[in-house]
């Protein structure tokens, strides 16, 4: 309980969902077979929306939030960098002790996973995944690679742009998102398929983080930086409640 | 006028085929970077309440089983009070309410052992149906999928949220049908004949 605030209760903000991407989106063909034909069923959130799991900060290892010596303890290979920003909710305030989770592929663009058979090697040092938990005005921060760009079978010669995923949890299950971020000046971002699934090119720019030259650390690492905006909370004195019930 | 200088919140994208790199690395099978996978269980031993065990798939349009689909689950506890942030109190301290399900890597089915929650209130205090809350992401689930488990030995008929479906045949495909004594089946179907009811809420 003591993790959580006064902003942790009221109805969450209603998604807009012409700027998410829409569910059914042919050119990532995955989506054509896994994206609900009928319409979605809508209406205000309740209490199972509005409340969500807490994460303490005790349940996180010191290493958790650097991918670089997380897996062995000797450093992976590639572009050092620092993933930093603050998570928000739509009102512009920063949202504390929150859960944020990353994975992504290794500098060659070769993921840890059972189910990638990319060409690009493993690195020894490296497993793809970090976590953290938001500070007290909502910022997070991660030491990793820049992920490499790597092909999927899609179109004939679809290759996603660089990335790392992130999951994010707020105080709500409601506001429960799954994202990536992109990076400056990549221009693979405008050729993939699932960042086009996406249909206004604000929201695109949204997940694109731009170098961050005040966050780097001569001599050592560069820098980029992502905010995440979560879905907002009204916090109204009045009760949306009818008489007599 | 002045400005309504609401942000924008993050855009979607799909939680893609790897998911479980970043969110149940041991299951994968890449160990020692984490201790264990967090919501591995939504209850402790102890918890108050009604043993259950809910199993199911997640299908496709094609009929296909999914074996990459990650399903996160909410719930109150047997008194219907949510842990963490709920304004009526605390919840039994047993029940952390979370759990992190994915589909096995071969057959596709996934299970979920936790303790039946007790009926909660919707916002005119009328109360809803027991039920647990499932967030479903996927390769080629662009935006995450929101659905709930509702029960087949409960009376679901007042449920304030069950009344706003238009279309009443489609109700069943939001009831774990009962297979035996505390156990159930829900089968998630995401597109075509029989496709689960998901919300925007």
């Amino acid at each position: 309980m003591t993790l959580r605030n006064d902003l942790d209760r009221g109805p969450l903000f209603f998604r807009d969902r012409d700027w998410h991407p829409a569910a059914y989106t042919p050119g990532y063909k995955t989506s054509m077979t896994r994206a609900p034909h009928r319409p979605l069923v809508a209406m205000g959130s309740t209490l199972s929306e509005e409340t969500g799991p807490a994460f303490g900060h005790s349940m996180i290892g010191e290493r958790d939030n650097n991918l670089i010596l997380n897996f062995t303890g000797q450093p992976a290979i590639g572009e050092r960098i620092i993933m930093h920003g603050r998570v928000l909710d739509e009102t512009g305030r920063g949202v504390p002790n929150v859960l944020v989770e990353i994975w992504q592929a290794n500098a060659g663009g070769r993921y840890r996973h059972k189910k990638d058979s990319y060409a690009a090697p493993l690195d020894p040092n490296f497993g793809g995944c970090g976590r953290t938990i938001s500070g007290p005005d909502g910022a997070y921060e991660f030491l990793t690679i820049r992920p490499g760009a790597y092909p999927w079978p899609n179109r004939v010669n679809d290759w996603r742009p660089m990335h790392i995923h992130i999951s994010v949890f707020g105080s709500g299950f409601g506001q429960r998102l799954i994202t990536q971020m992109y990076f400056e000046g990549d221009p693979l971002i405008a050729r993939c398929p699932i960042v086009n699934t996406i249909g206004q090119d604000r929201a695109i720019q949204a997940l694109v983080a731009p170098l961050d030259m005040n966050w780097a650390i001569p001599m050592d690492c560069l820098a980029y930086k992502f905010d995440i905006v979560l879905r907002g909370r009204r916090q109204s004195f009045f009760e949306n409640r009818k008489e007599g019930l | 006028m002045q400005k309504l200088d609401y942000l924008k919140e993050t855009p979607s994208q799909t939680a893609g085929p790897y998911v479980h790199i970043g969110l149940t690395p041991n299951q994968l099978g890449i160990e020692g970077i984490y201790p264990t996978d967090l919501g591995s269980s939504p209850i402790r031993p102890g918890a108050q309440g009604q043993e259950i065990t809910i199993t199911g798939t997640v299908q496709d349009g094609a009929g296909m089983i999914l074996r990459d689909a990650l399903i996160e689950s909410w719930q109150a506890d047997a008194n219907g009070i949510y842990p963490g942030n709920d304004p009526r109190g605390a919840a039994d301290p047993n029940v952390t309410g979370w759990a992190r399900i994915i589909a096995d890597f071969d057959s596709g089915e996934w299970t979920l052992k936790t303790i039946k929650p007790g009926r909660v209130p919707f916002p005119d205090r009328r109360l809803m149906a027991p039920h647990i809350a499932l967030w479903i992401v996927a390769r080629g689930v662009n935006l995450g999928l929101q659905t709930r488990i509702y029960f087949e030995d409960e009376d679901n008929s007042s449920c304030p949220v069950l009344a706003r479906i238009e279309h009443r045949a489609r109700l069943d495909t939001l009831i774990a049908r009962k297979t035996g004594d505390g156990s159930y089946r829900f089968d998630i179907i995401l597109q075509g004949d029989n496709e689960t009811v998901f919300f925007d809420m």
